[in-house]
């Protein structure tokens, strides 16, 4: 098994993008006194981000995601450990394809 | 975490293959690359032939979020030796960094702490692509049994721990609205940086300067 140069290359360079990406915003923020509305939008970034990469794939697939996602929002309110809020939501999400199709 | 890693990255070594990538060259770009989005793009623009600099520009726009992701945990390990913070980062993928930001939330960050959460998730990638590269499309359906929803399922049980009352609501709802009406609009994963966004703006027009919070 061998591996062309080139697409190798090519690899290393998208490992250098995804990495950068990762590493940019530490190493901007390293250092910066964060207060204000600086500090209201990062504070904001972790639930808006966590929102925004699952919401079409719970609001827009049908209604067995959706309503499997209020299932899995609700166990978690109630402060249940983590794998306990994955499990009803993987759980319910089966149960209700069966029932949906 | 683990459960749920292992079918997508046995899908994507099964997609790899299926578009004439090795096993080897499949586990390469998982190792290297490491990101489930970056690299599902990645193998449709391979093997569409596309220049290599706008390979390298598409797979970096696809993890722009992976800026304000890492912007937000910085402020969690401030304490970290900037070269070992450094190197950590090379592991923060989606999940790990949900799972840092819970942490963060009630405990300090400690780098064992970060290393432990992180770093387990990428040889499991590795050896999933490995296997799905393998047996290809022999791969049963994780429909089946819902593991696709087993992502979705821990992001929103991590996001319950970022309630803060109804501004929270606002900012969740707006990023909401405006990653679906994105994803519906706008190809690829731009839906993610626009929805965080508008997020961040909505939490900063809410934002008065008489608060000391």
């Amino acid at each position: 098994m061998s591996v062309d140069p080139l697409f190798f290359l090519a690899i290393v360079l998208m490992g250098c993008s995804t990495y950068a990406t990762r590493l940019s915003g530490y190493l901007l923020l390293r250092g910066v006194r964060i207060e204000g509305r600086m500090k209201a939008a990062l504070d904001a970034v972790p639930p808006a981000i966590l929102t925004a990469v699952i919401a079409p794939a719970v609001l827009l697939q049908g209604f067995a995601e959706m309503i499997a996602g209020a299932i899995t929002l609700t166990v978690a309110l109630l402060r249940a450990p983590l794998l306990v809020s994955i499990a009803a939501g993987v759980g319910s999400v089966v149960a209700l394809r069966h029932l949906f199709m | 975490m683990l459960l749920a890693y292992a079918p997508i990255a046995a899908l994507w070594g099964a997609v790899a293959a299926g578009q004439g990538f090795s096993p080897l060259e499949a586990v390469l770009v998982s190792g290297i690359v490491y990101s489930g989005a970056a690299q599902f793009v990645a193998v449709d623009l391979v093997t569409a032939g596309t220049p290599l600099s706008l390979l390298v520009f598409t797979v970096a726009t696809v993890g722009l979020r992976h800026v304000l992701m890492s912007a937000s945990i910085s402020r969690h390990i401030t304490h970290f030796p900037r070269l070992r913070a450094s190197i950590l980062m090379f592991w923060l993928t989606d999940e790990a960094w949900a799972i840092l930001e819970r942490r963060a939330l009630h405990e300090k960050l400690t780098p064992a702490y970060f290393l432990g959460a992180s770093m387990p998730l990428w040889p499991n990638w590795i050896l999933f692509t490995a296997i799905g590269a393998m047996i290809g499309n022999r791969l049963g359906d994780g429909a089946a049994i819902g593991l696709d929803f087993a992502f979705a399922a821990m992001f929103i049980a991590v996001l319950a721990g970022f309630w803060k009352g109804p501004r929270t609501g606002a900012i969740l709802a707006a990023s909401a609205l405006a990653a679906c009406v994105a994803k519906l609009f706008i190809p690829g994963a731009w839906y993610i940086l626009i929805g965080g966004i508008v997020g961040m703006m909505v939490a900063v027009a809410l934002h008065s300067e008489a608060e000391t919070a």
